[in-house]
């Protein structure tokens, strides 16, 4: 019998936490695969956040740091400064990168630091019980936005990957999907090309990854994904946000 | 040996990079400037990392992350700044990372001034961030001591895998004295396999972490710490003593206000008042049974405990000296410095009290 599919050797064998239907274990996989077809996971660091992904140190096979809430940035700052010619990421949701982590998270790209992030938006704060985030949608339902966010209350959604893209240190910016195999292979492809040009010491490097809740979203895996196609992918374009030249 | 002219925080500066410090991250903050400044231009000639962060809430993570992946690293900042890294220093004691974080204390509570004061002793020694935890607080009185403590500091940090606060006040920080450079012996040292370097070969990954969600292993671990904790009182405790022997008024301070001491307490003994001194050099530890052994002498008769700072350091020569004999108190704070004048008063109203 051949083996056609297995888990990648850039995991650990432990079985995730995550709710079914989350996009979380989707993504460590396609970083975990990246990680494996670069042959970097014995020199990659990686840095994962408070949230929901908290424990991804116990998931990915590289060595891995737990920062506090929002802090991942400077932390990888620092370990990349540490260790130029390593690939060095971090793994952050919405909640962290955009809300508490927004100053560490402009200044490591205005700084032009050499590591990646990959940043998970799923539109609400999920590890706490559905909180709104920065990038809730207008409209959107949270457990602290019982009507729905109001542009009013809470100001518009944050497009992260566009705000970033403003800065000089930023090389690469684009934002995916994992909603299907199409889009799940854009995906991989993109952490790849953040992971290269990281490598290539271009700058700093961004994966914006839409990716559904149905836990606090309320709703099933399949009406989620569908939600999330119409509702955030419209607010949220997929796409290369930015992409420089190689200075 | 070769004496020279340092200033506190470029000695501060200096004496970090002879300790085998890496990396260094901070934030501007008066009066400890000329240390980043210091660091901007040598520590990149020493082949080490150097970023100014954008905050200290930065800053602190980021030694963070330097300590985690296996270098010597440090911040240094003054009370306010200090107080913003207090988060990081809270994990790095739960995540068992070493580093030294310098706090040249300024004025407080809040913004305060920018003049040399002492209110930071309760955060230092008690912690001001979350959880229960303890570092290890050195508190050097002169150039000399600081730099030699430096090197202490960054062994006492990697030996027991803790934050180390090295707790000057801004008269420390800004005076010029000569110092000489002392050869120092390193401690002998583990190698840090359990940094997050990149995981060659090893069988596992490593994985630097303070979360331990299940609350019997969170408190397994703090059990863990408390023993490390335990390791650290018995081993690390310093202190100073000077004319203590026959002292009767025995003078407690640390740092700045401990020179004073030792100013009024020799002018107290040619006027034939015996007067000692007793300076913590750890604050934390803090030399508890020594200070009880001396308030158990015949001869000492009372304490004052001079500050900074309203009080602080008091709570514990109390609780060291345990209503055996009198303690009194004498501080200025918000910047103000005690002058020899104002502590020799103070002394002498003591000294009245039980003669």
């Amino acid at each position: 019998m051949t083996t056609i599919y297995k888990k990648s050797k850039g995991l650990q064998n432990n079985e995730l936490h995550y709710c079914p239907g989350c996009g979380h274990g989707i993504i460590h996989k396609l970083i975990a695969e990246v990680m494996v077809e670069m042959d970097a996971v014995g020199t990659t660091i990686g840095v994962c956040p408070v949230g929901c992904s908290v424990f991804a140190g116990n998931y990915f096979a590289c060595d891995m740091v737990e920062a506090a809430h929002g802090r991942a940035p400077a932390v990888a700052t620092a370990i990349k400064r540490t260790h130029p010619n390593q690939p060095v990421f971090t793994y952050q949701g919405d909640g962290d990168l955009a809300s508490i982590g927004a100053a560490e998270i402009v200044h490591a790209a205005m700084r032009g630091e050499k590591f990646t992030t990959i940043f998970v938006n799923n539109a609400i704060y999920g590890m706490t019980g559905g909180q709104m985030a920065p990038t809730t949608l207008i409209g959107q339902r949270a457990t602290t936005a019982p009507s729905g966010r109001t542009k009013e209350q809470a100001g518009m959604p944050m497009r992260v990957a566009e705000m970033l893209a403003t800065l000089d240190g930023l090389v690469y910016a684009e934002r995916v999907c994992v909603t299907d195999i199409p889009h799940l292979n854009k995906a991989k492809k993109a952490i790849k090309r953040a992971f290269e040009k990281q490598m290539a010491g271009e700058g700093f490097t961004f994966v914006e990854i839409l990716a559904s809740c149905p836990t606090n979203w309320g709703m099933d895996t399949l009406e989620a994904n569908k939600w999330l196609m119409e509702n955030m992918a419209s607010y949220y374009p997929l796409g290369v946000i930015k992409e420089t030249e190689v200075r | 040996m070769k004496r020279e002219i340092w200033k506190g925080s470029e000695a501060i500066a200096e004496a970090a990079i002879r300790a085998g410090c890496r990396g260094f991250f901070g934030y501007p903050i008066t009066p400890q400037n000329e240390i980043p400044e210091y660091m901007s231009h040598k520590m990149p000639q020493a082949g080490g990392v150097f970023v100014q962060a954008e905050s200290e809430v930065a800053a602190i993570n980021m030694v963070y992350g330097a300590s985690s992946s296996g270098i010597r690293a440090m911040t240094s900042s003054s009370s306010p700044g200090v107080s913003l890294k207090q988060e990081g220093i809270s994990y790095m004691v739960g995540a068992q990372l070493p580093a030294v974080i310098v706090n040249v204390m300024r004025g407080g509570p809040g913004l305060g001034s920018i003049q040399p004061a002492q209110g930071d002793y309760f955060q230092a020694t008690r912690g001001g961030g979350n959880g229960d935890y303890r570092t290890p607080v050195l508190a050097p009185a002169n150039l000399q001591e600081t730099v030699d403590l430096m090197q202490e500091a960054f062994d006492i940090a990697d030996q027991y895998r803790i934050p180390v606060m090295f707790l000057a006040d801004g008269l420390i920080g800004q005076m010029m004295e000569p110092i000489v450079w002392n050869e120092h012996q390193q401690r002998t040292l583990s190698e840090k396999t359990w940094a997050a370097s990149g995981r060659g070969d090893r069988a596992h990954n490593n994985f630097i972490t303070s979360l331990f969600i299940d609350a019997s292993s969170c408190e397994a671990e703090n059990a863990n710490l408390s023993a490390k904790y335990a390791e650290i009182e018995k081993n690390e405790c310093r202190w100073e003593e000077l004319l203590l022997e026959d002292a009767e008024v025995v003078l407690v301070a640390y740092g700045t206000p401990a020179r004073i001491a030792q100013t009024v307490a020799e002018k107290l003994r040619k006027q034939g008042i015996k007067a000692g001194v007793f300076r913590p050099i750890t604050l934390w530890p803090f030399p508890y049974s020594r200070l009880k052994e001396i308030a158990a002498m015949d001869s000492t008769k009372i304490f004052l405990d001079i500050e900074m700072s309203t009080g602080q350091m008091l709570d514990d020569v109390n609780l060291a000296v345990a209503e055996r004999k009198p303690v009194r108190f004498y501080g200025r704070s918000g910047g103000m410095i005690p002058t020899v004048a104002e502590v020799e008063k103070a002394a002498r109203d003591a000294y009245r009290e039980v003669k």
